[in-house]
């Protein structure tokens, strides 16, 4: 496929997804009010700390968690216009693997150790009578090779306890992309790897979305990786969405405190010894009972009495960076952090 | 001529230590293998590679954890002993050791005063008021406070946790201290904290450390001199600042290379050296570099001589045939 640029066409919309679990502890509200759109071909990341709701999302596209406990309390997902919330489970099994591929976070634990690497690939195109056995044997076999497995056919054979980390990440992607999917959901994919084995799979990640034209939504927390690979970035915290924009709006044109606390807080190869990190005080907060007001205010060093009171909009700064933030009202006194993000090398 | 004699002699010597497992009759793995580095008191030596290189196991001998199986270890210029009760207790006095996982390091039916505390009541024999003082004074000083005293471990997040480990480790005002991972296991923005926390300990307290890590980024940060390892033993190491200058080994190099760089700029324009394959098993190891099958400017000597460690000029040491030449 070529990359030429068509009209967007717009594969995926969410708009004001709310899920929530009901627990001994009452409800948590794990994502809030989510909304994003996916167009074709492209890369879209999704940072956050662990507990901000980014898993539970990626999960609803394709209705992974379990309801109950989990349950739709607003919103939609649109899959190429369909709306997915309201189908069945049968329906779903036609979507999950086709249409929407997912790559779990934990390599390790996600794939069956009783069957053998082949067969889990394939387990696509049961029930689906129009791929014969030898069809779907021997896409496995182009997929294990296309994901950079040397040997393939003997591979197909073997239980996942034979393969390394990094090799079982690659059986976790080609059993998302054998299906030939319109989108992927990288969920932590390479968290659990080796800063030398992620180097890998974000580049084949990377290449497979060039060569196949295939959407990619990916989740991790870590900016490093939203930076190398992703088109545009969601910050979600609390399970809110903070800020939207471009990687470029993200990281050279802060709009978030939020945002630039999380940039901040990690070393990076470049900052001097003697200057102190700055971290984020204090813990994120408890969704059993959000706060009324923005989920950040508690943390946030220019918090004002608006912002434990109401949650914020989603002011737009530039063409697609809108920031969640009162400080972004036209009426909010103007605020300057360090150096709004870490400008300059632009 | 005393004086200068400390202030030379390092404070932890590690030579020639190896450690290795029977897993099965035949196999031996290899955690370790004849690895050498010193730490000179007040500085924070950084100890990084990936997972099975066997860095947590070089910490964990050095504090005795598990006994070496040749090698030795000198504090001050004395030979490790802990054969008796009393020795090794001299020796935890002074030598301590912060893990990786603060839900698994943390005794669940302990408060957070007899974790704390346990040291203290072995080491000196304070009142109950005494003790409950230093007690406090040490989680103010980890950024806890005197309610926390009577909970349990489960009443606290990952990252109050990883603190009253550390309050733990230096309850018995230790000299040196072996930080395991101390941060892997906590959120982005709490990592910060630990890591100011850290140093801000350091400072307060005079305290040397081992910090073992596989990020790199956190390396730099804290870290004076930087020990490279891979599959058991080390491949360079050198100041820090000299080290992500210069790197000299092709494994540092391509490990540097694939550090993801948060900007786009940089990530995008930054061209990786690709390594092949994956690391392989420290079990019946091939004679040989252990780099050899990854590396991209491997040659027929690499596969049969083990590279020694050789000097480079300023501290800085690798272990590469083709070092010098360039």
């Amino acid at each position: 496929m070529e990359n030429s640029q068509k009209p967007e066409e717009i594969l995926l919309d969410i708009n004001n997804l709310t899920f929530s679990f009901h627990t001994y502890g009452g409800v948590v509200k794990a994502v809030r009010g989510v909304s994003f759109q996916v167009k074709k071909g492209e890369i879209v990341g999704i940072v956050g700390e662990s507990g901000c709701g980014k898993s539970v999302t990626a999960q609803c596209i394709l209705k992974l968690n379990p309801e109950p406990p989990g349950f739709f309390e607003d919103g939609s997902i649109r899959y190429k216009g369909e709306e997915i919330v309201t189908k069945s489970d049968r329906e779903m099994r036609k979507i999950r693997g086709m249409e929407i591929g997912f790559i779990f976070q934990d390599p390790m634990t996600s794939l069956n150790p009783t069957m053998r690497v082949g067969k889990q690939i394939e387990e696509v195109f049961v029930g689906r009578p129009e791929v014969s056995k030898a069809e779907a044997k021997r896409r496995a076999i182009e997929m294990l090779k296309l994901v950079g497995i040397s040997d393939a056919e003997r591979r197909y054979s073997q239980y996942p306890h034979e393969l390394s980390g990094g090799m079982k990440q690659r059986v976790m992607i080609a059993r998302a992309l054998v299906g030939k999917p319109g989108i992927i959901i990288a969920d932590e994919p390479t968290t659990s790897l080796d800063v030398t084995i992620e180097a890998q799979i974000l580049d084949l990640l990377k290449q497979l979305q060039k060569e196949l034209g295939t959407s990619i939504i990916f989740i991790t927390h870590d900016l490093g990786v939203i930076a190398k690979l992703c088109d545009r970035v969601l910050v979600m915290y609390g399970g809110k969405v903070m800020e939207r924009g471009s990687v470029r709006d993200i990281f050279y044109r802060t709009g978030h405190p939020y945002t630039h606390g999380l940039m901040h807080s990690v070393p990076r190869l470049d900052i001097s010894k003697d200057t102190e990190l700055e971290p984020i005080e204090g813990t994120p907060p408890d969704l059993f009972a959000p706060p009324a007001g923005c989920p950040f205010a508690a943390r946030c060093e220019y918090a004002m009495k608006v912002c434990y009171e109401a949650q914020p909009p989603e002011f737009p700064l530039e063409e697609g960076h809108a920031s969640a933030c009162w400080l972004k009202h036209p009426d909010a006194p103007p605020v300057e952090w360090a150096d709004g993000g870490k400008g300059g090398e632009a | 001529m005393e004086k200068q004699a400390s202030q030379t002699t390092p404070l932890v010597q590690v030579k020639d230590l190896c450690k290795y497992f029977q897993i099965s009759r035949r196999d031996i793995l290899k955690a370790v293998d004849h690895v050498t580095f010193d730490i000179m008191r007040g500085e924070t030596v950084g100890l990084v590679g990936e997972s099975g290189c066997g860095k947590s196991t070089t910490g964990r001998c050095i504090t005795q954890l598990h006994p070496p199986t040749s090698g030795e270890v000198y504090y001050e210029g004395q030979l490790v002993d802990v054969s008796s009760r009393q020795k090794r207790l001299a020796f935890c006095k002074k030598v301590q050791m912060i893990f990786q996982n603060p839900y698994a390091s943390l005794n669940g039916r302990m408060t957070v005063k007899e974790i704390v505390g346990e040291g203290m009541r072995l080491h000196f024999s304070y009142s109950e008021k005494e003790l409950d003082e230093r007690v406090e004074e040490l989680l103010n000083r980890v950024g806890l406070s005197k309610e926390h005293m009577s909970r349990f471990p489960h009443e606290f997040s990952g990252g109050q946790r990883q603190r009253i480990g550390i309050a733990r480790a230096l309850s018995v005002s230790p000299e040196f201290v072996v930080c395991d991972e101390p941060i892997s296991a906590l959120d982005v923005s709490i990592q910060a904290q630990v890591i100011n926390m850290l140093k801000r300990l350091q400072r307060d307290f005079g305290l040397t450390y081992l910090f073992i890590a596989h990020d790199l980024s956190v390396i730099r940060y804290i870290s004076d001199r930087v020990v490279v390892m891979y599959l058991g033993s080390v491949v360079e190491t050198g100041e820090t600042e000299e080290l992500f200058a210069h790197p000299l080994h092709p494994y540092t190099q391509s490990l540097l290379s694939a550090i993801p760089v948060a900007d786009p700029d940089v990530a995008q324009a930054n061209q990786r050296i690709a390594l092949k394959g994956e690391i392989p098993s420290p079990i019946n190891l091939k004679p040989g570099c252990r780099f050899a099958d990854r590396c991209p400017r491997a040659q027929e000597r690499c596969r049969k001589e083990d590279p020694q460690l050789q000097d480079m000029g300023g501290g800085h040491w690798v272990s590469c045939h083709l070092a010098g030449e360039r």
